[in-house]
């Protein structure tokens, strides 16, 4: 074309990028193997291809690890972490420095690669991976700096194994193994086997900086190597990020285990425009949400929400943005939109719009030419869909969203919410009372005011609900890589088993006035369901069942008030349920002990003393970006009292949970349940609303069961057996809530260091982090 | 303005307070699209020197000087018809070039016509108290007039910065509605003056109120500013004129003024106008740039492109 021409047409032209240093490096790596124990070996067992999407060309082979591998990995993870745990926090700082510096000089070469590996545009790779895993590690590098004076009583777990999915192949490696190196663990990472290249890479860093031995090992591989590593008995730690799916299975995998588990998973996030929005702003938040990574992003807001009297404005505003992307060639540094990773991802993405379209929605897909080979998708959104579309309810993990319309704010934050899962969110308004309003309301981890898919290190991310557990950034990240250094507990004894209560044979004695003890639901003393009772020392305890655990449950959903009241009303409330207690202390003294009893007032205050002072932060993320971390209620909690310390037990859960401001329904001690009886009229004294706690008496792992599988009961906690602490976890996987058991090791209740403390604190909340950036 | 014009002038449209009055510009989401435009999008090799031929159609050559003499101003002129040195226009196989208009204050006018007489390129001319506009406002269409008058073919008018700051869009309307009057079959350039309307929410609707008002062309600023044009106010106004051309069907120019200083500013306003509007809006009959100092930095780039070497600034002619 002549420059005449050009000229005319205005046309951007070619602007490759070069790949000949990231294609003369896979020249010499054939074969991705291992690096195990700072070797790098070659695969033992079979090889899987890895291919370029955007041209179907072959890079690779990469080793699909054996157990063997695992097993050598795992040991030698192992037989380094007491040296690295043990070096003094600035030695780890000096090597996490090192790590980001040798990434930030080979930021050309990083971004190629991983564009190469996993179909990413050039411009994405460049600006935004290769920045965030340099700033990762420079971020903990400081948290290896200061983790003995930030975490005083802690030490680190041990080995972690950790394995990470394809979308943002070594900025996922960052934000795993830069947290476990800081706190002092060694790691077993697994990269996807369709992205194994940018992680090798890494590993020769981790030579070249001279990372000891065995801090850092990889095994490539598929899911049966995840398996593996899940299942090795070294494994103190695991650490997922992928799919709802498989997380559910680690969940059940690692049930009954020591290892303690953070789950990232999928997610449905809700991009919410108000009519008030700066509706170009929004459009361009679209752009950034979902046509993002090819929308290959786990918080990517995928489910836009427009309030009706713009919608159709919007979406036209949207089409023509739309009709601008370009898609293509992801070295190219002018494309918008690159491949998707696998021939099997477009497949799917296809199935799932079909499926969309079968339904009846409206797909409105960018007119732009695709290559001819590789796997590149036209970005587009749906219109004319419902929440009762599979569309709506399902990851499509492509660059296609779907849309609703809403009319009022609060049916905004009703179709936000209608989702298993809480990943993130996206607030467009430039009223800032109903932006933020809508952002305390949302389930979401992470919530974007005017503004989508910020990430910085400092700034925690991960889901509420099925999204997962656990954090990665900031110090809500560091958390999930160490552990209060605590004596170890002595086994539980068994329960005794539970007699039934025998019908009174005729002509006995006459019966004095008889105590009666109910269960406590929605703040009513009531009958157990099935009429039943069963005999404890002092008398007869109802026995309840599943549907009175529905009915509490129930009776706790509708208290959700209780977590919006100001912390001070709930501390009043707390001290109130003290001073009742100190009031009727010799009965309950009576009942357990004098000491219990004042131990538990004493809790009382000071999680009365909690209330308003477990707060948030504001993270130092980003200039012009305030970044709030609040710790809010995780809902409603189900509470296992231990069997022992039958009051002070049950109240050392109840007092930090109610304290966040969640609601719980709690089992009382098996074989001491009639303190439970005595409680509730305690309760009923204090001020506490209806539902906000809820007692139930019964047989201990059927109660606890119930609750584990109960998909609107958001965490659990359990004090009891072994193998009931297996059995919860396991059922848990159903809504992925978080479980947090003692393994069925007693503490000592009235020991304050071992009873009380932030560690129950932050069991009851979930940090969400608010982005809000400013501008006048 | 071109020869073919390829849509019917600019009329605007009554005062519609409703276009404008409920919208609220979100400046950090702004300023993200404004600094992120640059990396999504580049031109390279042959792209690059075509776009940068384009952008020297673009410029309005100016100078806006107390000190401009009719030979100050012949100079500029004779620069305007040959912006390229020959030898380069040749090697990109290029006959005829010329910039998009002289801009000159309404006393250098006629000297302007003069010099240019016979090329084609419109003299434009500023007006109204420029740059504060704060002279009384018969005085100000009498300017117009007048350097109408003397052969001025766009004028570049200036707004009243105080309707804008205080809200009184009907005042700014009318006002502008009476300059548009007065520049009869000229077209006419309003200049916001971004740098001092404050947030850019105010940007926005001043865009709207212009454009209704009838200004052919909306221009961010009069070169004297402490800000000129910058890429987030850019992009802000680019947002307005995109509404109003979906409302009415009508077709705005847009004239980034101050602050392009390189090769590289060009090709970023070149970005945004190709992204937020099309490639129809990278024409000069619908996207100037007023400039003085830009021309130089355009032509060693295409020096470099032709010769390989890097270029300096004495072998090429001045302006």
């Amino acid at each position: 074309m002549s420059i005449r021409d050009i000229m005319e047409t205005m046309e951007y032209g070619p602007a490759p990028e070069s790949s000949a240093e990231a294609l003369a490096w896979i020249a010499t790596h054939p074969v991705i193997g291992h690096y195990i124990g700072g070797q790098f070996m070659a695969p033992q067992g079979t090889t899987a291809e890895v291919m370029s999407p955007a041209t179907d060309a072959f890079l690779a082979h990469v080793g699909i690890g054996t157990e063997a591998e695992v097993d050598m990995a795992m040991e030698a993870a192992r037989a380094a972490f007491p040296a690295w745990s043990a070096r003094p926090g600035h030695e780890r700082a000096r090597f996490l420095h090192a790590l980001a510096r040798h990434v930030q000089k080979r930021e050309r070469f990083l971004a190629v690669l991983e564009t190469l590996d996993n179909g990413k545009t050039i411009r994405e790779s460049r600006d935004i991976d290769i920045p965030l895993v340099a700033r990762h590690f420079t971020h903990h590098a400081g948290w290896a700096e200061l983790v003995e004076s930030a975490f005083p009583g802690h030490a680190p777990l041990g080995v972690c194994g950790q394995i990470i999915p394809w979308n943002f192949p070594l900025l996922m490696l960052a934000w795993k193994i830069a947290p476990a190196l800081a706190a002092g663990n060694t790691v077993v990472l697994k990269p996807a086997d369709l992205t194994p290249l940018t992680a090798f890479a890494f590993a020769e860093i981790c030579a070249e900086i001279g990372l000891p031995p065995g801090v850092v090992n990889i095994v490539n591989g598929d899911g049966t190597t995840g398996a593996l590593i899940v299942g090795h008995p070294q494994a103190d730690k695991i650490a997922f990020t992928g799919s709802t799916e498989v997380g559910r299975l680690l969940r059940r995998q690692t049930a009954g285990t020591d290892k303690r588990l953070s789950l990232e998973l999928g997610g449905k996030s809700p991009f919410i425009v108000f009519e008030d929005a700066d509706l170009d702003a929004a459009v361009e938040g679209v752009v950034d949400a979902i046509w993002f990574n090819q929308g290959e992003v786990c918080c990517a807001g995928s489910r836009i929400l427009v309030q009706e009297g713009v919608a159709e404005r919007f979406f036209d505003k949207l089409r023509a943005r739309m009709a601008r992307l370009r898609v293509g060639d992801p070295l190219d540094k002018t494309m918008d939109i690159g491949a998707l990773v696998s021939h099997r991802q477009l497949a799917r993405v296809d199935t799932l719009l079909a499926r969309g379209e079968a339904e009846g929605a409206v797909l409105h897909r960018a007119p732009c030419p695709l290559p001819a080979t590789g796997t590149f998708s036209a970005p587009g959104f749906f219109t004319g869909s419902a929440p009762a579309h599979s569309v709506n309810q399902t990851e499509i993990f492509g660059p296609i969203a779907t849309t609703l319309t809403f009319r009022t704010p609060p049916e905004a934050v009703a179709l936000a919410n209608d989702t298993r899962y809480g990943l993130a969110a996206s607030i467009w308004s430039e009223n800032i009372n109903r932006a933020i309003d809508v952002a305390a309301k949302v389930k979401a981890g992470v919530v974007w005011i005017n503004a989508a898919n910020i990430f910085d290190a400092a700034a925690p991310f991960g889901g509420y609900r099925e999204s997962g557990f656990g954090r990665e950034g900031g110090r809500a990240g560091m958390e999930e890589y160490l552990a209060p250094k605590a004596p170890p507990g002595a086994p539980r004894p068994p329960l005794v088993p539970m007699p039934e209560v025998a019908p009174l044979p005729d002509g006995g004695p006459a019966a004095e006035i008889d105590i009666t003890a109910k269960l406590y639901i929605g703040g009513k003393q009531v009958r157990a369901d099935g009429g039943q009772s069963y005999s404890v020392p002092g008398g007869q305890a109802a026995l309840a069942n599943r549907k009175d655990v529905r009915n509490a449950v129930e009776a706790a959903g509708k208290a959700g008030g209780w977590g919006g009241i100001t912390a001070h009303n709930r501390a009043q409330v707390l001290y109130f349920l003290a001073e009742n207690l100190s009031q009727r202390g010799a009965e309950f003294a009576a009942l357990t002990s004098e000491a219990e009893v004042e131990a538990t007032i004493r809790r009382a205050f000071w999680y009365a003393a909690q209330a308003d002072k477990f707060d948030g932060r504001v993270a130092a993320t980003k200039s012009s970006h305030l970044t709030l971390t609040l710790n809010e209620p995780l809902g409603t909690i189900g509470l296992i009292a231990p069997d022992e310390a039958p009051l002070l037990g049950l109240m050392s859960l109840v007092l930090p949970a109610i304290a966040m401001g969640n609601r719980v329904v709690a089992t009382a001690s098996q074989s001491r349940p009639l303190i439970a009886a005595r409680l509730y009229q305690v309760l009923e004294t204090s001020d506490l609303p209806a539902g906000v706690v809820n007692l139930l008496t019964g047989a201990r792992d059927t109660l606890a069961k119930v609750l584990a599988e109960h998909d609107d009961v958001a965490a659990l906690w359990y004090c009891g057996s072994a193998e009931g602490a297996a059995m919860v976890e396991v059922a848990s996987a159903g809504n992925l809530k978080p479980i947090w058991t003692d393994r069925g090791l007693m503490r000592d209740w009235l020991d304050p260091a071992q009873g009380q403390g932030e560690e129950f604190l932050r069991r009851a909340t979930q940090v969400k982090c608010v982005w809000l950036p400013y501008g006048a | 303005m071109s020869e073919n014009i390829p849509f019917p002038r600019m009329t605007g449209t009554g005062f519609t307070p409703e276009w404008f009055e409920n919208v609220n510009v979100n400046t950090p989401a702004a300023e993200r699209r404004a600094a992120t435009l640059t990396t999504r999008r580049t031109v390279k090799k042959d792209w690059q020197v075509a776009w940068l031929a384009r952008a020297i159609t673009c410029i309005d050559l100016t100078t806006l000087s107390g000190d401009d003499t009719a030979g100050r101003v012949q100079r500029l002129c004779a620069k305007a018809r040959r912006p390229l040195r020959a030898d380069l226009m040749e090697a990109l196989g290029l006959d005829r070039l010329t910039v998009g208009a002289v801009c000159v204050y309404p006393t250098m006018v006629p000297h302007a016509v003069k010099a240019l007489e016979g090329s084609g390129i419109p003299v434009a001319s500023v007006a109204t108290g420029f740059p504060a506009g704060l002279t009384p406002l018969p005085l100000r269409l009498a300017e117009i007039r007048y350097a109408v008058d003397q052969g001025a073919a766009e004028i570049d008018i200036v707004i009243t910065r105080e309707l804008a700051l205080t809200g009184n869009w009907a005042a700014l309307y009318d006002e502008i509605r009476q300059m548009r009057e007065a520049c009869g079959a000229a077209h006419m350039k309003a200049i916001l003056a971004t740098g001092d309307l404050g947030p850019l929410t105010n940007v926005w609707r001043a865009s709207m109120v212009a454009m209704q008002a009838g200004a052919d062309f909306i221009k961010t600023s009069t070169g004297k500013e402490e800000v000129n044009a910058t890429l987030p106010v850019s992009l802000t106004m680019l947002r307005a004129l995109r509404d109003f051309h979906k409302f009415t069907g009508q077709f705005v120019g847009f004239k980034p003024a101050g602050g392009l200083k390189t090769a590289k500013d060009a090709m970023a306003w070149q970005i945004l106008m190709k992204e937020e509007l099309g490639t129809g809006w990278l024409m000069p009959d619908l996207f100037r740039i007023g400039a003085s100092s830009l021309l130089g930095d355009i032509e060693r780039q295409i020096e470099h492109h032709v010769t390989g070497r890097y270029s300096a600034a004495n072998r090429h002619a001045l302006a």
